[in-house]
């Protein structure tokens, strides 16, 4: 609950966060190092210099630091925590289903947790489905089309064997996919961030929801090109978000474009977590406002509206969650903060 | 002495002629973004380069392409003899550098790695990006010159050569977009008109609007990884330390940078 300096309570719905082990003692090899690196660079070049973390603290954090960060010092109601198994790289995953539904399993009101599955695996990915609706009852799946899988350096949403796989997720009402466009490295010959496949699966799966991370930075020309023609593609403002801090005249230019192509119905509040964490971000985003000349220029509004949408209830409205009730229910369960 | 000077005469001629190799996503000069970390003349007349992209995940068919950029802009140099390109902590580290040092052409490197494929319609993909970019900077710079928007259309090459711009932008961008114009041949004379598409179309007035609409686009989703991929680069192999003062930002020291010859197991 986000509470504004006028007192109303803000609904928070963080659609993108990670319960991850990215130790050394978990890494297999370089690109394990490597990964978890990149990712504090990320940390490192866009929090407030107040919230910056130790590389320790950042590879692997506690059950105990993720719900703090998340609930007590930050204002999320909910948070959905994605699945990253990257198994090419660390000995027991990244972010496994396993263990962060362990985590979730202490306040389950609070968390949804989402699987995940490599088409290339065949067979064995339509088992992982039936697995994780089975044991998890999941309604979201993360895709990391650029997960290396063996001589494997990459996938693409339209692949005969990932259609396979979404007509099961659509039988089995797991509606909500978020796609993650990291380097797909091989084919050489393809460019590596290339969103067009996002095109062909929301047009073919249109039961399905797609929300396409980081708004398909670094191809947020062409996410929002294909957002703008298909309904059921929605854009995760995860790293597009943190320049509200460093460069808020290109984050009010971004969020401008977005709010015109896209729409106040289909952008998502995601925090990243651990890269960044909610409490600032909320913080900044609901102090916000787009300067005039570039609001004028765009003909868009960030009004405390559209806000309240793009944190929480855009979430909310695919996951079919019912923001009123749940309100009530987080209210008899306040947060707890675990005795030290 | 002498030696000594003319050696760093012509490492400052390696980083001139390093400006005009651009990063073909944000179409940018590598030396602007920092990419490059190291130039060195040796005194047999051979140059070595060294890069660094700000992650260990780039593109790496980009990081083939300014690989060899780098490489054909040095060899055009004419004391150069021969010349090392190093491209460090980078997935795809060994292809590209054992590539581009091997002294066979670009296309046939690249096949290699690659099934045979090339790298066509990406390079045209981005080309047509940057020629948006520096075309929208020299459109919104007449319109900020309060040009009629059937004068802006219709206009040739050869008046918006004669046009004095004092933005900084159109300055930079007015040759790098007669350059993209003849690089295409979408403008061969002075007196083609100097705002095709990147098909070759001709824009209407009335068409003007929605077209800008799209190279804005473009050029915000540039500038915004071009501040990604500069931060990034500053950030990477820095740590935090905590402090009495809070957080700090503090240098790797250099042994930790990871080794390239790290075990791979089943990769």
């Amino acid at each position: 609950m986000y509470i504004t300096p006028e007192g109303k309570e803000i609904f928070v719905l963080d659609g993108h966060t990670h319960y991850w082990d990215g130790s050394p003692e978990n890494q297999t090899n370089i690109h394990g190092k490597q990964f978890i690196d990149c990712f504090y660079a990320y940390h490192t070049n866009l929090s407030p210099k107040e919230h910056l973390w130790e590389k320790a603290r950042f590879e692997k954090y506690s059950e105990d630091n993720i719900y703090r960060d998340l609930f007590v010092d930050g204002p999320n109601d909910m948070a959905i925590i994605q699945t990253t198994v990257l198994s090419d790289f660390y000995e027991n995953g990244f972010s496994s289903i396993e263990r962060s539904s362990a985590m979730a399993e202490r306040h389950p009101e609070r968390f949804i947790v989402n699987g995940s599955f490599d088409p290339r695996d065949g067979e064995k990915a339509l088992e992982q489905i039936h697995y994780m609706k089975e044991t998890f009852d999941i309604t979201g799946v993360k895709m990391y089309t650029a997960e290396w899988n063996g001589a494997s350096k990459g996938w693409a949403l339209n692949d005969p064997q990932a259609y396979k796989c979404f007509e099961l997720c659509d039988k089995l009402g797991i509606k909500n996919i978020h796609v993650h466009k990291g380097p797909t490295i091989i084919p050489l010959s393809k460019d590596a961030f290339d969103v067009h496949d996002v095109d062909y699966a929301a047009t073919d799966f249109q039961n399905l929801n797609w929300i396409v991370e980081h708004c398909g930075q670094p191809r947020i020309d062409d996410f929002c090109w294909i957002a703008t023609q298909e309904t059921n593609v929605y854009g995760g403002l995860a790293v597009v978000l943190p320049f509200i801090h460093s460069r808020p005249r290109y984050f009010a230019e971004m969020i401008a474009e977005l709010l015109w192509w896209v729409g106040e119905d289909k952008i998502l509040f995601g925090s990243d977590y651990a890269i960044w964490t909610p409490q600032w971000l909320v913080e900044k985003f609901w102090n916000f406002q787009i300067p005039d000349d570039i609001a004028e220029e765009r003909g868009v509004q960030l009004t405390d509206a559209i806000k309240e949408k793009i944190l929480g209830l855009n979430a909310a409205k695919i996951y079919n969650i019912d923001v009123e009730a749940k309100k009530k229910q987080l209210a008899g369960a306040p947060v707890q903060i675990a005795a030290e | 002495m002498f030696v000594a000077q003319l050696m760093a005469e012509r490492e400052l001629e390696v980083w001139d002629c390093l400006a005009a190799v651009s990063d073909p996503e944000l179409d940018e000069p590598i030396t602007d973004l920092n990419f490059v970390e190291a130039v060195s003349v040796n005194d047999d007349h051979t140059v070595r380069v060294e890069f660094r992209l700000p992650t260990y995940w780039c593109s790496p068919n980009f990081a083939f392409l300014m690989a060899f950029g780098i490489r054909n802009a040095v060899m055009a140099l004419p004391w150069v003899r021969a010349m090392t390109v190093e491209l460090k902590d980078h997935c795809f580290g060994d292809e590209v550098n054992d590539g581009v040092n091997s002294g066979r052409p670009f296309h046939q490197i690249f096949a290699e790695n690659c099934d045979g494929a090339v790298l066509d319609d990406v390079v045209e993909k981005f080309m047509a990006k940057a020629f948006d970019r520096r075309q929208e900077a020299m459109l919104l710079a007449l319109k900020a010159k309060d040009r009629p928007i059937a004068e802006i259309v219709s206009m040739t090459v050869g008046a918006l050569k004669k046009t004095h711009f004092t933005g900084e932008e159109a300055f930079r961008q007015l040759p790098r977009y007669l350059d993209i114009l003849a690089a295409k041949g979408l403008a061969l004379t002075d007196r083609d008109p100097a705002f095709p598409t990147w098909q070759g179309g001709r824009i209407s007035p009335e068409a003007l609007g929605p077209h800008l609409r799209r190279l804005r686009s473009t050029r915000l989703t540039m500038e915004f990884n071009g501040a990604l991929c500069r931060g990034l680069a500053q950030s990477r192999y820095k740590e935090v330390e905590i402090g009495i003062d809070g957080p700090t930002l503090v240098d790797f020291i250099a042994g930790r940078v990871p080794p390239r010859e790290a075990p791979e197991p089943g990769i």
